[in-house]
């Protein structure tokens, strides 16, 4: 693996393999020394040309774990918002050396852009492109999954079986697309649940089963039922009349959360609109996973960083 | 007085026989005999095919100089085999003034590639909101006769049907950019499976088939003169053929990118295959063809639209739309039609010349390689195979979406009005062609 741009052309062995590198990773945050000398000498570029502080941080973390350099560049303020294009800004990071560039963009494609372009040479992790991929939110996401489905024994393990409800708004997310390939390819059973309206071209030939109504697909008895932020913007475009009608056909109530299976968790990627896709109670219960999702993000990145930039054998000369 | 011999063509790809052209025109045709000082040309295995005119070309001068001129691209359409060219209203500023498109018909005259007609910008700026003056740009020196705001959509149906009825006056036609925006905001490829994949927000069929079917209504309506740009799906091609069943005054063209290449192409976000309309399906592009060779597609238009690298070495949704076409629009079409045996040459010469001239109302076209007639010709050699690269372009700009592909033919002459502009495959350089342009020869 050279790069991670997406979670469509992860194969299950690479996957699994990165959900228990994830493990170890995890289980050095309860020594004393939290600080592995993994990537020592290594530097690692955030760049974000969209903000994301929960993103960037989780990275950042990761990285210093590993005892990489971090330099972070927020696009706002600098260069680019003076009209350097992606390729300049790529390539005056890896003449400063960077190792790999983390990178988040607006723009769907944009980290496939600098991994396949030929402008440089350095690993690319995709940390949100549009409303393409967002690989490592899907990676923790089914590390979460994998951790309440297997506890301790989690290691070597895919996620067969395992039924997963994702809802909401499902054409300009990222978290779901990269959700969808990676579930299915661990073995995972995946429903989709969205108005039509907030449904992608061709979503049905995913490897997923759609639905109209959240009703029809917690009816399923899933495992998992991951709630998508809905962006309240998305009313004037007509995608849904009003907050209320949203919230009244595809939230996660009081009383749709009551009536779920016992072992059923919430998942969320985060910010949570709360009372619009997601009740409160649903939110806070202790079968939500939305804080069990932030620590393990750390993990996640860190073993994708681990895995792409330790095998680059001494660094740049 | 001395001319040119060319000897053994193949005309548009039927019988051979020799060409002499003198003072600009064609002067004999069949057999003949070299005059003392003639130029020679063997065009032994050559195709002599009238010269292409293109009726749907962005030259960028005034305003985008820094990815083409008029002089660097009447070069590339001398090198594509073209002898005229329709130039786009949206330059800076835009063609909406008369002053504006003398100002470029002026400039294609002074340099001789190729004879430049100027398209004029139906409403001011291209904003739709007010009607340009159009019986100005008509009857100005420009000699305009084709109106379009392309690149924008005359989105408004009150606007549209103003239009068509006040162009009637001077024979003009609108060429539509068809594209209802509402349906279009922020699109940035082709509406499919695809799409919703790489999350790249979707341009649907509908959107212009429906403005097509609107506007076939409106000419039929207003008994007026309507063409329609770049038609790029199955769709369209239905609804134009239902509105020329009706006989309805509507012609409509095609691109060569949309007669070869599909939106498989978007999948790794090189913005080189960017393009407005986008590029559509395998089905679509079969229908397409299909309607070229059955005479439901009128003609071939390069939509030859250069940008400058940095335009285009970006993320997706921040690139610019368009690829150039001038200099690999007949080897397209030789690749998609010809050697598929769906057109011959002749049908070629229709669709690259005679019908864009006649819809262009560009005299000169309507009796091609017989004698008497203006000398625009082309010598194609179509045995000829190349592999593509940015290196067999001849304009300023490089984003040409066929590099690495084999396409087959090329252009070997090219005479406008008497004149070579490309001899041995090699262009004839600018001041020769400027200097026996300004002789009249």
């Amino acid at each position: 693996m050279r790069h991670l741009l997406s979670t469509k052309d992860l194969a299950r062995d690479d996957a699994v393999r990165i959900l228990d590198v994830a493990e170890e990773m995890a289980a050095t945050a309860d020594r004393e020394v939290k600080k592995l000398p993994a990537l020592r000498g290594k530097t690692i570029v955030n760049l974000f040309f969209e903000d994301s502080t929960r993103t960037r941080l989780s990275f950042e973390s990761a990285a210093k774990r590993l005892s990489a350099d971090v330099i972070t560049f927020s696009a706002k303020g600098s260069s680019v918002s003076k009209g350097e294009s992606l390729k300049d800004t790529a390539q005056t990071l890896v003449a400063m050396g960077a190792d790999a560039i983390v990178v988040r963009h607006h723009a769907s494609g944009a980290a496939h852009r600098l991994a396949h372009a030929g402008w440089i040479d350095a690993a690319i992790i995709n940390a949100g492109d549009g409303t393409h991929e967002h690989p490592t939110q899907a990676l923790l996401d089914a590390f979460t999954l994998r951790r309440r489905l297997h506890g301790e024994d989690a290691r070597g393990r895919a996620l067969d079986g395992a039924r997963v409800v994702i809802v909401g708004d499902i054409l300009h997310s990222r978290v779901a697309r990269s959700n969808v390939w990676l579930l299915a390819t661990l073995g995972a059973e995946v429903h989709l649940v969205a108005p039509r309206t907030l449904q992608p071209a061709g979503i049905e030939a995913w490897p997923a089963t759609v639905h109209e109504l959240l009703d029809d697909a917690l009816a399923t008895g899933p495992d998992a039922v991951m709630m998508l932020r809905i962006q309240r913007e998305r009313m004037h475009d007509a995608f849904f009349p009003t907050e209320r009608e949203y919230a009244r056909i595809w939230g996660l109530t009081a009383e749709r959360f009551a009536a779920l299976p016992a072992d059923t968790i919430v998942m969320h990627p985060g910010p949570m609109n709360r009372g619009l896709e997601i009740a409160s109670v649903a939110a806070d219960s202790t079968r939500s996973t939305v804080l069990d999702q932030v620590t393990n993000g750390v993990s996640i990145r860190m073993a994708v960083l681990y895995l792409l930039v330790s095998g680059t054998d001494g660094g740049r000369a | 007085m001395s001319g040119i011999l060319i000897r053994g063509a193949s005309l548009v790809g039927g019988d051979r026989a020799d060409i002499r052209i003198a003072d600009g025109s064609i002067v004999a045709v069949g057999s003949a005999s070299a005059e003392s000082g003639d130029h020679v040309i063997d065009a032994d295995g050559l195709v002599a095919l009238p010269g292409l005119v293109d009726l749907h070309t962005h030259l960028r001068e005034p305003g985008g100089e820094a990815s083409e001129t008029v002089l660097t691209g009447t070069r590339a359409a001398a090198a594509g085999g073209f002898t005229a060219v329709f130039a786009m209203a949206n330059t800076t500023p835009v063609a909406d003034t008369a002053g504006v498109v003398e100002q470029v018909e002026a400039l294609g005259r002074q340099h001789g590639y190729a004879t430049v007609r100027p398209i004029g910008a139906v409403t001011v700026g291209l904003a739709g909101q007010q009607l340009a003056e159009l019986g100005a740009m008509a009857s100005s020196r420009a000699q305009v006769r084709v109106f379009s705001d392309d690149g924008h959509c005359v989105a408004d149906p009150l606007m549209m049907r103003r239009a068509l009825e006040y162009v009637a006056a001077f024979d003009g036609v609108v060429a539509q950019h068809a594209q209802e925006p509402r349906l279009t905001e922020g699109a940035q490829m082709n509406e499919g499976p695809l799409s919703g994949e790489l999350g790249l927000t979707g341009w649907p069929a509908a959107a212009e088939e429906s403005i097509i079917a609107r506007d076939v209504l409106l000419a039929e309506h207003t008994h007026s003169r309507l063409h329609v740009c770049h038609v790029s799906t199955a769709g369209s091609v239905d609804v134009v053929r239902w509105a020329k069943a009706r006989g309805i005054q509507v012609t409509a063209e095609v691109t060569p990118h949309h007669l070869l290449l599909t939106d498989e192409t978007a999948r790794d976000y090189d913005a080189r295959f960017k393009v407005n309309p986008p590029l559509r399906r395998a089905e679509d592009v079969a229908a397409l063809r299909a309607a070229v060779a059955d005479g439901t597609i009128d003609i071939v238009a390069t939509d030859h639209a250069p940008h400058p690298d940095e335009s285009k070495e970006c993320a997706w949704s921040e690139a610019a739309f368009g690829m150039v076409g001038l200099e690999s629009a007949l080897s397209v079409v030789q690749h998609a039609l010809v050697d598929t045996g769906m057109l011959d040459w002749a049908s070629v010469a229709r669709v690259l010349s005679t019908t864009p001239a006649h819809i262009g109302r560009l005299a000169g076209y309507d009796r091609p390689l017989s004698v008497g007639a203006p000398a625009h010709l082309t010598l194609v050699d179509p045995a000829a195979s190349r592999t593509w690269s940015p290196g067999e372009l001849r304009g300023r700009s490089r984003n040409t979406p066929y590099t690495g592909l084999t396409l087959p033919g090329r252009v070997v002459a090219t005479v406008h009005g008497g004149v070579p502009t490309v001899l041995d495959g090699a262009l004839v350089d600018a001041e020769t062609v400027a200097a026996a342009a300004g002789t009249g020869r």
